[in-house]
């Protein structure tokens, strides 16, 4: 132990006391890196690549095989129908993406509590509804008090089935499937009352029919993916210049760089494609969907709120252990109610967003399967149902692999039968991949 | 009366509990009054009795190891003192004052920490996250990793816990020994003035028990008062300054660990006496105990 002291008081300087460990721990600290940040753990490229690798053997492998696997299933359904990457499809699939996107990121607060959320899909519904009834009267609503509206209702919705979690101590699953059953009902209730005996709301409003109908112009879609990979260019940059200004170990400069690029390229592709004519005949269609920054600055304001405030943490170690946050003295059942809450908002988000992509809202949206979509999007994202464990960009991408197999499938002529069953393989196959890695990071 | 003590236990418990014995206080080597002092706290569940009747002076700077056989009352009595339950009868002294604790929450407002190796921390968040777990830093409203990192990193630097890599490793892969390591410096961090740990050893391996033991013993060096519960002889001499033995819900024994030996434990553990320390040298140093307490 002495010399473990010793050895401790020379090297705090990269982490405490690396040469000082005992030969028999050598093992577990191999083992222990694996599952650890690499930005927050290597200084040099070759040191960053060998502890991403054996994160990603691991299963905390952040957005990497997700976006290896959405990258496989484009392919696949290029290979089958040339049409697949053409403009106007991939704009069309971003369109259909951006509800399934938001619903998955309404789930992840839950999930991430290792509670569930089976209500999202009509808490949407009925969200989109009150937003679309305000529109639609004969003296209506500006728009946005109208979304204020539609959105304090769902939010509502997920603190009323929060508060019976934790108040009573029922099991979210129950409360939320009560909450699915009364959710349904209130559907076809409210929507036959606002539409008439359809029930069916036309949304009217220029607004929000923009959402998912308009489009940036070309050189606004340029300036806007400039300014946001030159912000989060300047995050990382600010964040690791900090680090390492209090001798903390900051990712490689080469690997910030490369983070970088992929981030513009990104950016370059979705413009691209937006900029690219889409319109048919003699029509001239260009430009981003607005839906793509409308969904980017929620994930971008989910992701803060998950990483670098109090309350995300919370929600980590809540899901992690609650009994050790508990005791640290975390108020559970507020930060409970309060994911709940943000759960139910952003289900609303995305029933503005799935109104303004039908150009209405109907008593035969079918919340149960929509819920089933956004689990699933989160769980091939990489979020554990056990809690504790995943991100919003997660979501995001995992919704885009479930909105791919739809639009594609669908542009393979097959119907609905394949889709179901092709979503259903990748959704095991995302839980395999986990469950196996877990499993083989336990046996290290 | 249910629990069916012993005449033997009971009149050695009545020698270690009775006040009478003030004379003799050269035993204890702390000069300072005891941090924690236990009086006459007992603790009953319905008509069981799991603590009758316990007097323990714990000092600063000073490991006391609770020994005691399964269902003597160790966890009882440290579940009274961390404020997850409130004895029946007796009362608690904090720096010589009387408290009652009605949550964990109070007890480590007075700086009570008890570290369970299970319970404490959150497998999926790193080190730092974990040590600062209710206590986050904030800089223009945002966490403030760059500090919490800093001060994790000081505060194992300080209690010379060396084996772990890095402080932003996630505690789920981190070992035993390293994972009780974290669980104490949590709990040194939160500015505790008493460390309780239950079974701190247990399910460990050589190496990370040594870890763990000489971690205990620095904790004591730098001020700490510390509790440990073990079933483990061989650590308990290691490490305790003092060695408190109860055997069915009373306190048959306490006194230095000098004052005791392997088979002394055993026979207060299994029968609630022992004939290998002679009745005086027992009173003696069991009355020394509790000596400086009668002094408050």
């Amino acid at each position: 132990m002495t010399s473990a002291e010793n050895d401790g008081a020379g090297q705090k300087q990269t982490a405490v006391g690396l040469a000082g460990e005992p030969p028999a721990d050598a093992d577990t600290a191999q083992a222990a890196l694996s599952s650890s940040a690499p930005a927050l753990l290597a200084d040099s490229f070759g040191e960053y690549t060998k502890i991403w690798f054996r994160r990603v053997r691991s299963g905390e492998s952040g957005a990497l095989p997700v976006v290896i696997g959405l990258i496989a299933i484009i392919v696949f359904f290029q290979v089958r129908s040339s049409l697949f990457l053409s403009a106007g499809n991939l704009v069309n699939l971003i369109t259909q993406a951006a509800w399934i996107v938001t619903l998955g990121m309404a789930e992840v607060f839950v999930l991430l509590l290792g509670e569930i959320d089976l209500s999202v899909g009509y808490t949407a519904a009925n969200g989109a509804v009150v937003t679309l009834w305000m529109l639609s009267l004969s003296h209506p609503y500006p728009w946005w008090v109208a979304v204020l509206a539609g959105l304090a209702f769902s939010a509502a919705w997920g603190a009323a089935q929060g508060l019976l979690v934790t108040k009573l101590g029922l099991p979210s699953f129950v409360v939320t499937l009560a909450g699915l059953l009364g959710g349904a009902g209130l559907l076809l209730y409210l929507a036959n009352l606002a539409g008439g005996t359809g029930g069916t709301i036309r949304l009217n409003d220029p607004v929000l029919s923009a959402i998912e109908g308009g489009s940036l112009s070309p050189v606004a879609g340029w300036i806007v993916m400039i300014v946001a990979v030159a912000l989060g260019a300047l995050f990382m940059l600010v964040r690791d210049g900090r680090r390492r200004r209090s001798n903390l170990a900051a990712p490689p400069i080469s690997i910030t760089i490369l983070k970088v690029v992929l981030m513009g390229i990104a950016g370059v592709v979705v413009v691209v494609i937006g900029n690219t004519n889409r319109g048919v005949g003699f029509t001239v269609l260009r430009g981003v969907p607005w839906v793509v920054p409308v969904v980017l600055v929620v994930l971008v304001a989910w992701t803060i709120l998950l990483s670098r405030v109090r309350f995300g943490r919370y929600v980590y170690a809540i899901g992690g252990n609650a009994e050790a946050a508990r005791r640290a003295g975390i108020n559970l059942s507020r930060i409970r109610v309060v994911a709940f809450t943000l759960c139910g908002l952003t289900a609303g988000m995305s029933g503005i967003i799935y109104a303004s992509n039908l150009g209405s809202i109907s008593n035969n949206v079918n919340g149960g399967q929509n819920v089933l979509y956004a689990v699933a999007a989160a769980v091939i994202g990489g979020t554990s149902l056990f809690g504790g464990r995943g991100r919003m960009l997660g979501a995001v991408l995992g919704g885009l692999i479930v909105a791919v197999i739809y639009n594609g499938l669908l542009l393979l002529g097959l119907g609905a039968a394949a889709q179901e069953m092709w979503t259903a393989l990748v959704l095991l196959a995302a839980a395999i991949v986990d469950t196996l890695a877990r499993r083989g990071n336990a046996h290290t | 009366m249910v629990a069916p003590g012993t005449p033997d236990g009971v009149r050695s418990a009545e020698a270690g509990g009775a006040p009478s014995g003030a004379g003799s206080a050269q035993a204890d080597p702390a000069t300072s009054p005891p941090l924690l002092r236990l009086r006459g706290v007992g603790k009953h569940f319905g008509p069981v009795h799991a603590l009758i009747d316990v007097d323990l002076d714990v000092p600063v700077g000073q490991v006391t190891a609770l020994v005691g056989d399964n269902g003597a009352g160790k966890t009882t009595l440290i579940k009274c003192v961390a404020g997850i339950w409130q004895p029946t009868t007796g009362e608690v002294l904090w720096d010589g004052a009387s408290v009652r604790m009605h949550s964990p929450k109070d007890a480590s407002d007075l700086g009570i920490a008890a570290v369970y190796q299970d319970l404490a921390l959150c497998d999926n968040l790193d080190i730092v996250q974990n040590m600062m777990l209710g206590h986050e830093r904030l800089r223009h409203g945002f966490l403030d990793e760059i500090s919490m990192e800093l001060t994790a990193k000081q505060t194992l630097t300080d209690l010379a816990v060396t084996t772990v890599r890095s402080v932003r490793q996630v505690v789920g892969s981190l070992s035993g020994g390293q994972r009780q390591s974290v669980a104490v410096a949590k709990a040194v961090m939160a500015e505790a003035k008493l460390v309780i740990m239950d079974e701190p050893t247990a399910a460990l391996g050589v190496s990370q028990t040594e870890l763990v033991l000489s971690l205990i013993s620095r904790l004591a060096d730098r001020g700490h008062a510390v509790i440990v519960i073990s079933h483990n002889l061989n650590d308990v001499f290691r490490v305790a300054d003092r060695i408190a033995v109860l055997y069915l819900g009373r306190l048959v024994a306490v006194g230095p660990a000098s004052e005791f030996d392997r088979q002394s434990i055993v026979d207060l553990m299994t029968t609630g006496t022992s004939s290998r320390r002679s009745a005086d040298s027992a009173a003696a140093g069991e009355s020394g105990g509790v000596s400086s307490g009668s002094e408050g």
